[in-house]
């Protein structure tokens, strides 16, 4: 059977739900989850400028070993923005609520997600949180670190940390509402004949992810409510001083926090099986195994907390159970990691921007993933704790990681989105150059942490600069990297070349209706009689065309 | 490939049908099933406050149990009854609208509502009992700090156990409090429901809203069920008055 052949691409039609309605109004009241995840994809990227430049501030910083550019204070506040703008108003709504938004209703052939009023609600919510904590961040700053803890974040830290702290509890709830969204959504809108295991790997991974959102976010906002009380009032149960507990709070805060790191990797891993998959022309091998992966990541992910704590008066034998427990949930993601590598192994692979973003992250992935078990470990990380150790196994997660991932689907679905192609060369190059200033960024510093240079302070001993000075050079070739997509994706919106409906000649739901999709997604509700990844057999099928390898009917 | 999903007429007809759904059960289902998901949210957001609770009746257990004590017992019980006689008239609502009774329905609902006044009214009594007995902790009221007469408790000025009593009133008033806020806002749920029963919006074919809504209100009826016993009866046999 070979789907691809066997459905009529439907007739390219004028009308779009880019240009069924126009006016302010049609956007700021819609309820199509593909305009709400372009609103998603503006607001997000003007956060993640104003976090690209607070990191721009660091590096330029520690440049030198003296503090000359920023005072300590300022210092602080600044990786502290960095930090609190990148997870709570970028990482985390990143994939989930752009791509995850605009596709998992057309993934299952859906007109809708289940409840579109919430949706936007989710936005304005986003959008309040957002304004609360630029407005913190003007007022005066925050300097915490991102993670509050207290005594500091309560009794001594001078700065807007209840400001701030409300910003994070009202965006929580953007996040726990397209959880929900979602969840019902992969449940009850299915079309005829998309059955769980036919949905493609996109879904399953954000389906894991919805489930720590909404197991994990309700803490993290009662957690940051106790503190804003508890820094106003004088009461608290987080404040040595009344009785309280700093520990409980680190463990709350964690109990979230380490999950929420799985809500920026997770929707990742769904998007680079998509690209594997779809850019080798293959069937995704064990198509079960990387779907259960990312549960086992969901549910493992909220047995690992503990692995912050491991210099904190935490007992010695739940230190002993958090650190087995977070070698375990490596298990998972090697899964992953194993079976896309495997998907590769004699197949077409065409290098197509995507996929050079796909292949990054498996290599950046691994490198996180691997020097997160020395973390894992009780005694390494007694020693490697608070080092740049740390800030650059979590960077290779999250930049190496989720970031990559979210470019590399970008690029993947961007003709899908605007009806427009991006330039495959500059794209190329764009990937490559990513690619380059990141590892130069990051991996001295896991040199200069190894060594025992401390994370969080703008001045250090000039013996650690020569990392520095590389992590600086690669974070100006990184930034550079960033702006070559946000120039072309800008300029081919106006001046791309068409996008056909099906660009990269996939089986995928989504690649089944015109570019830019109608407000309905499909003229007709779809009705699914093939599994996600069906490209036909190689010995019935002949590649032709240098990179995209277009499947011709073979018999 | 692609095909028409033939849909009945009848049941893509109801107006309470929207755009994105094939027909009301999956327009229902969806509605239960994110209502349900919403409740484990909730009891996530709960959970963090009956952690501390649990950490801090470990902790101080002596301070736990004065304080206790000197919550009004009676008051909380009835309140107990309340919710619970409210929960019936809530289920028996539901029924009705499911049966299609629209006079016995809006009853229930009114009764409901008037439950959850009732309750909340009681509360804001006992707030004030601890207003007065200066039992707000810390300086959430500006001008009325904690400090409660430390022989209401049997105990000498500057004991220690008068700050362990201090965390359990923050504890109690952040569990007790955020349920309140529950209640609140399930009264004004209520209230949409009654609007619109009274304008004929529910029938047998649609009653989702008032079986979600009944949903959430035996929720915050069930974390009341746990906060009762948590906060007003365990350790009453040790306070001897």
């Amino acid at each position: 059977m070979k789907p691809i052949e066997s459905f009529e691409l439907p007739s390219p039609s004028k009308v779009n739900y880019l240009n069924a309605v126009y006016g302010l109004k049609s956007w700021l009241l819609t309820k199509d989850h593909k305009r709400i995840a372009l609103l998603y994809l503006g607001s997000i990227t003007f956060f993640f400028f104003i976090g690209g430049i607070y990191a721009l501030m660091i590096r330029l910083e520690l440049l030198t070993p003296s503090g000359d550019f920023l005072e300590s204070t300022t210092y602080n506040k600044v990786f502290t923005q960095h930090g609190i703008i990148m997870i709570f108003f970028f990482l985390i709504p990143s994939i989930p609520a752009t791509l995850g938004n605009f596709l998992i209703p057309m993934m299952i052939g859906a007109k809708d997600l289940a409840f579109p009023r919430i949706n936007l609600l989710s936005w304005y919510v986003y959008l309040a949180g957002g304004i609360i904590t630029i407005y913190a961040l003007l007022a005066g700053g925050v300097d915490t670190g991102w993670t509050f803890y207290t005594p500091f974040s309560t009794t001594f830290s001078n700065s807007y940390v209840v400001a701030t702290g409300l910003g994070i509890f009202i965006n929580g709830f953007s996040s726990i509402l397209t959880g929900l969204n979602f969840i019902v959504t992969i449940h009850t809108m299915r079309a005829p004949g998309m059955t769980w295991f036919r949905m493609p790997l996109f879904c399953w991974s954000h389906y894991a992810t919805s489930l720590i959102m909404i197991l994990g976010t309700p803490v993290i906002a009662i957690t940051v409510l106790l503190l804003a009380f508890e820094r106003v009032s004088g009461v608290g149960i987080f404040n040595p001083k009344l009785g309280g507990d700093p520990v409980l709070f680190q463990h709350m805060f964690w109990f979230y926090s380490h999950p929420a790191v799985y809500i920026m990797v997770l929707p990742g891993m769904g998007v680079i099986s998509e690209l594997i998959a779809n850019f080798s022309r293959k069937n995704i091998f064990g198509y079960s195994f990387v779907a259960f992966s990312s549960i086992a990541i969901a549910v493992f992910g909220f047995l690992v907390w503990g692995h912050h704590m491991f210099v904190t008066p935490q007992s010695v034998y739940a230190g002993m159970i958090f650190s087995f427990l977070s070698f375990a949930v490596a298990i998972p993601s090697a899964i992953k990691v194993f079976n896309w590598t495997a998907t590769l192994y004699k197949s077409s692979i065409s290098y197509d921007t995507p996929m050079l973003y796909a292949l990054g992250f498996i290599g950046l992935f691994t490198i996180g993933g691997m020097t997160g078990l020395f973390l894992a470990s009780l005694a390494t990380d007694v020693h490697l704790s608070d080092t740049y150790f740390v800030v650059a196994h979590f960077h290779y997660i999250m930049v190496g990681g989720a970031l990559m991932a979210y470019l590399g689907g970008l690029h993947y679905w961007w003709p899908k989105m605007t009806g427009r192609m991006y330039p495959e060369g500059w794209g190329r190059f764009g990937a490559l150059v990513v690619f380059v200033g990141f590892n130069l960024t990051f991996l001295p510093q896991f040199i200069a942490g190894y060594i025992g240079m401390p994370r969080r302070y703008h001045a250090y001993p000039p013996e650690f600069q020569v990392y520095n000075v590389l992590s600086t050079a690669g974070a100006s070739i990184l930034g550079f990297g960033m702006l070559i997509p946000a120039v072309y994706f800008v300029w081919s919106m106006r001046y791309g070349k068409h996008a056909e409906a099906n660009p990269w000649h996939l089986p995928g739901l989504e690649w089944r209706t015109q570019s830019p999709p109608p407000t309905e997604n499909f003229e007709q509700t779809p009705i699914v009689t093939w599994d996600a990844y069906e490209f036909a057999p190689p010995e019935e099928t002949e590649v032709v065309g240098k990179f995209h390898g277009e499947v011709e009917r073979a018999s | 490939m692609i095909e028409s999903h033939a849909a009945t007429p009848e049941i893509h007809g109801h107006p309470a049908l929207q755009h994105h759904f094939e027909n009301m059960e999956q327009q229902r289902e969806a509605g239960t099933l994110g209502m349900w998901i919403f409740l484990v949210t909730e009891i996530m957001f709960f959970g963090g406050m009956f952690l501390a609770y649990t950490l801090y009746r470990n902790l101080f257990p002596a301070g736990f149990v004065l304080a206790s004590n000197h919550l009004d017992i009676t008051l909380g019980a009835v309140n107990t009854g309340v919710l619970i006689l409210s929960s019936f008239t809530m289920a028996m609502a539901v029924y009705f609208t499911q049966t299609g009774k629209l006079r016995p329905q809006v009853w229930c609902l009114v009764l409901t509502l008037i439950l959850g006044l009732t309750f909340l009214g009681i509360k804001a009594v006992e707030y004030h009992e601890k207003y007065t007995d200066r039992l707000i902790p810390g300086r959430i009221i500006p001008g009325a700090h904690f400090g409660p007469d430390p022989h209401a408790f049997h105990l000498q000025a500057g004991a220690p156990e008068l700050a362990q009593i201090e965390m359990f009133y923050w504890i109690y008033f952040a569990m007790t409090g955020m349920h309140a806020l529950h209640m609140v806002i399930g009264a004004g749920l209520l209230t949409y429901l009654i609007i619109f029963s009274l304008k004929r919006r529910f029938d047998p074919e649609y009653h989702s809203p008032v079986e979600v809504i009944g949903l959430y209100w035996h929720f915050v009826d069930i974390v009341w069920i746990f906060l009762f016993p948590l906060l007003y009866l365990l350790g009453r046999h040790l306070g001897g008055h």
